[in-house]
């Protein structure tokens, strides 16, 4: 499975739509786009998960590391439009409470 | 170069043969002669050379323009030389890291082993199985000198090497925690704080640790993020998920752990796992929670080593002998 990144990069905010798995094999390409984008002061970057169908622990990763950026760099991270099963990995592992995710809209088939 | 003019004879019959013949085995000697050359580290061009050399013996008539271009090609051919040449360099390199990780390997092995202890009126199963060379799935059992039973089961994100370095720190983090001071909440303040202060960033660690009281038959725990485990009730035969709320360990550096107890009564199971177990797919297809209980169901008249060794084989069959992530299960039950 692959795993399309689309980032509209526009003033301060950047939304990088996903679609597809993010595994171990596709985490790297999400971390090279994603992080240089939080390393930007002031930059809300907001990740749309609505077509990714499949996260694993290394996707979890990704995420965290780029939290930690945002913190360092005064940026701020959002996650919008989560599946059931994406979601169930971050509350599973208490990221609900320390990442900022809008789960009020659920993505996914 | 004298292997090669050795060699220089034999190509030009060979090219005569072929030209005269259009015989197939010429041309299966061709390729023998080029397997023969890239053992001897002859590189494309040098092939190209011989060839040059041989259609002059043979046409010494040859154009001019078939000449030029006889040296062109070769020099178009140099940089596949050179691409060859790395090639090689880096396939040794290959195999000597491909041994350096087996020994490393074992040398987690050696470090992280744990021995399942024999605990009164507990019966207790445990399997760990690695789907790469080195385990990113860590569990670990403590005896105490008052008879207490300390059960950690962990899993570091980020796989391969990295993640089973992190797991020997962990082990050795925990070590040195005083004895006195080996409550869940406690243990893992302490390794949250290790983590955060060492471990590269996107790289984290999930973590149960469970305290069984054989004294009060109670069973204390905390969770660092981790996959929730099960709980059976044998007195209503009901499975339960074992709820325990906690951040993943390395994210955030003051993190409290809540810690939760519960009575153990006869027959009661304490079901341990990793996602390595929740995660599997049979196909495309996700198995569901509930799948997982089935199995363990099936299997729950067995001693609990035989039981875990039984519901890992069900997912290696269901998954076609290859796991996609480490999987690891423990089962405690308290015996009547």
């Amino acid at each position: 499975m692959n795993l399309d990144i689309n980032v509209s990069d526009k003033d301060s905010t950047a939304v990088v739509a996903l679609a597809g798995e993010i595994d171990a094999f596709t985490a790297p390409q999400l971390k090279e786009q994603l992080l240089p984008l939080t390393k930007e002061s002031g930059k809300v970057v907001e990740v749309n998960l609505e077509n990714v169908n499949y996260m694993d622990s290394t996707g979890l990763g990704v995420f965290v590391s780029a939290l930690k950026s945002t913190k360092e760099n005064n940026s701020e991270l959002k996650l919008v439009q989560l599946q059931d099963r994406v979601m169930r990995l971050f509350e599973i592992t208490g990221l609900t409470d320390i990442i900022n995710i809008d789960s009020t809209v659920r993505g996914g088939s | 170069m004298s292997t090669l003019n050795m060699d220089l004879s034999n190509y030009r019959d060979l090219l005569k043969q072929y030209i005269r013949t259009q015989d197939e085995t010429a041309l299966y000697q061709a390729e023998q002669f080029s397997k023969l050359s890239m053992q001897q580290n002859i590189s494309p061009e040098e092939i190209i050379n011989v060839h040059i050399q041989a259609l002059q013996e043979l046409y010494p008539e040859l154009p001019e323009g078939i000449k030029s271009s006889m040296n062109f090609l070769l020099e178009a051919m140099i940089s596949y030389g050179l691409a060859y040449q790395e090639f090689q360099s880096l396939r040794e390199q290959q195999l000597a890291l491909k041994s350096e990780i087996s020994v490393a390997a074992s040398m987690q092995q050696t470090l992280l082993t744990t021995v399942k202890p024999e605990v009164e009126g507990l019966d207790i199963g445990a399997i760990s199985i690695p789907a790469n060379q080195m385990n990113g799935d860590y569990h670990h059992f403590v005896q105490n000198d008052d008879n207490k039973l300390g059960i950690a089961i962990a899993d570091v994100i980020g796989k391969g090497i990295p993640a089973a370095l992190a797991m020997s720190m962990i082990k050795y983090s925990m070590d040195s925690i005083p004895e006195n001071r080996m409550d869940p909440s406690n243990i893992l303040e302490s390794l949250n704080r290790v983590v955060e202060r060492n471990v590269d960033p996107s790289m984290f660690i999930t973590m149960f640790y469970g305290l069984y009281d054989p004294s009060n038959e109670k069973f204390y725990y905390s969770s660092a993020g981790h996959e929730p485990g099960f709980y059976y009730n044998a007195a209503e035969d009901k499975f339960e998920e074992i709820e325990a709320r906690g951040v993943v360990l390395g994210v955030t550096r003051d993190t409290e752990y809540r810690q939760y107890e519960r009575k153990v009564n006869a027959g009661d199971m304490i079901i341990m796992l990793t996602d390595g177990v929740t995660e599997c797919r049979q196909g495309d297809r996700f198995i569901e929670p509930e799948e997982v209980l089935d199995v363990i169901k099936s299997y729950m008249h067995l001693p609990a080593q035989k039981l875990v060794e039984q519901v890992y084989k069900h997912f290696e069959r269901l998954q076609d002998f290859h796991l996609r992530d480490d999987f690891t299960l423990i089962i405690l039950r308290k015996e009547v």
